[in-house]
């Protein structure tokens, strides 16, 4: 009987190849990006398509209406925030539904199975999160400006705060991923939490104008920091300081950071 | 001699449901073993705790000397598992899936590997073939190519061969018996025992997540003593006398159980006595599917 392997000394057992610790990582990024762009219609074009929905309907419907910062057009003021809650939307839909459905079509054993460390497999998806989150952003920026006066005054405070934030929501999209079992609860996730943090963190209006108890109760959300010192990048102006939103911001993806790399330490609901 | 596999005392518990309780068992190297059971046996839930995709109760599991849980990296790259089910990457083709599957495992440049393995399994026509394209057939070659790429010393087939049309299991077998002889232990479980019966050399039988059997093939079918005799009678019965042997009765004929070929004289004698004439007569050797319903049935 004829070898299988050309290079095979028979009757010794198989030598295991040497490997590379980077390559796996490596590997699973670029899979999950695959797995995104090529359906980006969906993934990357839909989205972009959606915030200028968004844009046109509530820049004609309140511009003028609604105070924000002085001197800003209130259709430039809703720019960045549409494209920050775009960047942090879609950096958490990568995760959490790559995830859940690999859970669900039984595929992700391909990951399961070989070698690969909790860090290069949260990292993996972490950055293919945050590779959605940050090209569907882009790409609503480039799209809206042509509508608006768009200026960036401070981009590495505006490159900061969209990292860190598609980081955050990433992060936070793999805990979901893993946790949820069935469409269900993966959309009670994005609806009941995801959805409505995003929509009330001051993405379409400055917080100032709001009642002092909700003033108090948007501080609570952390997603109001990440969207009011993304704003800052653009117009120097913010709700808060944008050294306390970016404390927030980096103690926020710490803190998930850790808890992913618990969970998948413990193997919860990936390994029995 | 590191055993390939180890487990000792190795338990599972779901829920209150027992799936494995302390089983202990020592796969040497290049060996070619077989694992059987009835379904909820705890054959699947054996394997995933080897590979890593169950976290066991208590016990401990080995590939190649590595712990499965405090050196898993190790286990695992020494490690192939070809699982029950036929899943797959649905925005990938068959070279995709073997590329990035290659590169899980650490593997650059080896596309020459990945290119032989696809000729040996026959999917080098099929390789640029989105995988939602393929037949039950194919994919169930490209699940097996995936748990070769990184070349693992010990591969585990849950159940292969269901399912598949008898070309494709012959083809398999074919396969597996060449990596066996390349010096990969593999481990096989199937619900076909005749396939087990020919390829493997040692066998464990598990039920209710205990081994009621673990010997090689050649033990465990010399087991049952003697052989069968199927007959078909004229006019269609049996003396009393001979009443006890019988171990199957269908339409025309009756399969009597016998502990030695001399018997077979004696059952001759008897049905002339009675002036019964035998139509057909034939004798049967015991299968290991005999075994193991004996076995299963006494556990």
């Amino acid at each position: 009987m004829t070898s299988l392997d050309q290079n095979a000394a028979p009757g010794r057992l198989p030598a295991i190849p040497h490997s590379s610790p980077v390559t796996g990582f490596w590997t699973l990024y670029r899979k999950e990006w695959l797995r995104f762009w090529r359906v980006s219609v969906q993934t990357i074009l839909a989205p972009i398509l959606t915030a200028l929905l968004f844009l046109v309907v509530f820049a004609y419907s309140l511009r003028g209406r609604v105070d924000v910062f002085p001197g800003v057009d209130y259709a430039a003021f809703l720019v960045p925030g549409l494209a920050m809650m775009s960047v942090l939307q879609n950096a958490f839909a990568n995760s959490s539904s790559s995830l859940m459905q690999s859970k669900m079509t039984g595929n992700i054993v391909f990951v399961l199975l070989p070698p690969l460390s909790h860090q290069e497999f949260f990292g993996a998806y972490l950055l293919a999160a945050v590779a959605r989150g940050m090209v569907v952003g882009a790409g609503v920026l480039v799209a809206t400006v042509w509508f608006v006066d768009l200026k960036l005054v401070y981009p590495l405070w505006a490159a900061a705060f969209a990292l860190g934030g598609s980081g955050v929501m990433g992060a936070l999209g793999i805990v979901a991923g893993i946790h949820s079992e069935k469409v269900d609860e993966l959309a009670a996730f994005q609806n009941f939490i995801i959805l409505p943090l995003t929509f009330l963190s001051g993405v379409f209006y400055s917080i100032h104008s709001l009642p002092p108890v909700w003033q108090a109760a948007s501080h609570l959300n952390p997603i109001f920091y990440m969207v009011d010192g993304f704003r800052y990048g653009f117009f120097g102006a913010s709700d808060v300081s944008p050294w306390l939103s970016l404390a927030i911001v980096g103690t926020s993806l710490f803190a998930l950071s850790f808890f992913n790399l618990w969970l998948l330490r413990s193997g919860y609901k990936l390994r029995h | 001699m590191i055993p390939a596999i180890q487990l000792d005392g190795v338990s599972k518990h779901y829920d209150g449901i027992r799936a494995l309780d302390g089983v202990s068992l020592t796969i040497g190297q290049g060996e070619f073993f077989g694992l059987l059971g009835p379904n909820g046996a705890g054959k699947t839930t054996l394997i995933n705790i080897l590979a890593g995709l169950v976290l066991a109760s208590s016990g401990s599991a080995r590939v190649l000397g590595h712990d499965v849980v405090a050196d898993y990296r190790a286990a695992r790259r020494a490690l192939g598992v070809v699982p029950q089910e036929l899943v797959f990457d649905p925005f990938l083709t068959v070279r995709e899936a073997l590329d990035f599957q290659s590169g899980y495992f650490g593997l650059r440049n080896n596309r020459d590997w990945i290119e032989e393995v696809m000729h040996h399994l026959d999917l080098a026509e099929r390789a640029s073939t989105n995988m939602r394209a393929l037949s039950g057939g194919m994919k169930r070659r490209v699940l097996v190519a995936l748990a070769l790429v990184h070349k693992p010393p010990v591969i585990v087939l849950d159940e292969p061969t269901a399912g598949v049309d008898v070309e494709l299991r012959q083809a398999l077998w074919q396969f597996v018996r060449r990596l066996n002889h390349d010096g990969h232990t593999i481990v096989l479980t199937t619900h076909y025992l005749e396939e087990a019966e020919a390829l493997c050399s040692r066998i464990a039988m598990l039920k209710h997540g205990r081994i009621v059997a673990l010997d090689t093939t050649q033990n465990l079918l010399r087991l049952h003593l003697g052989c069968y005799l199927e007959l078909r009678l004229q006019p269609d019965r049996l003396p009393e006398s001979l009443a006890a042997l019988v171990t199957l009765r269908r339409e025309g004929g009756y399969r009597l159980g016998l502990r030695d070929y001399a018997e077979v004289e004696r059952v001759i004698a008897e049905l002339r006595s009675a002036g019964i004439s035998i139509q057909e007569l034939e004798v049967l050797q015991p299968d290991l599917e005999e075994i193991f319903v004996q076995i299963m049935r006494k556990s």
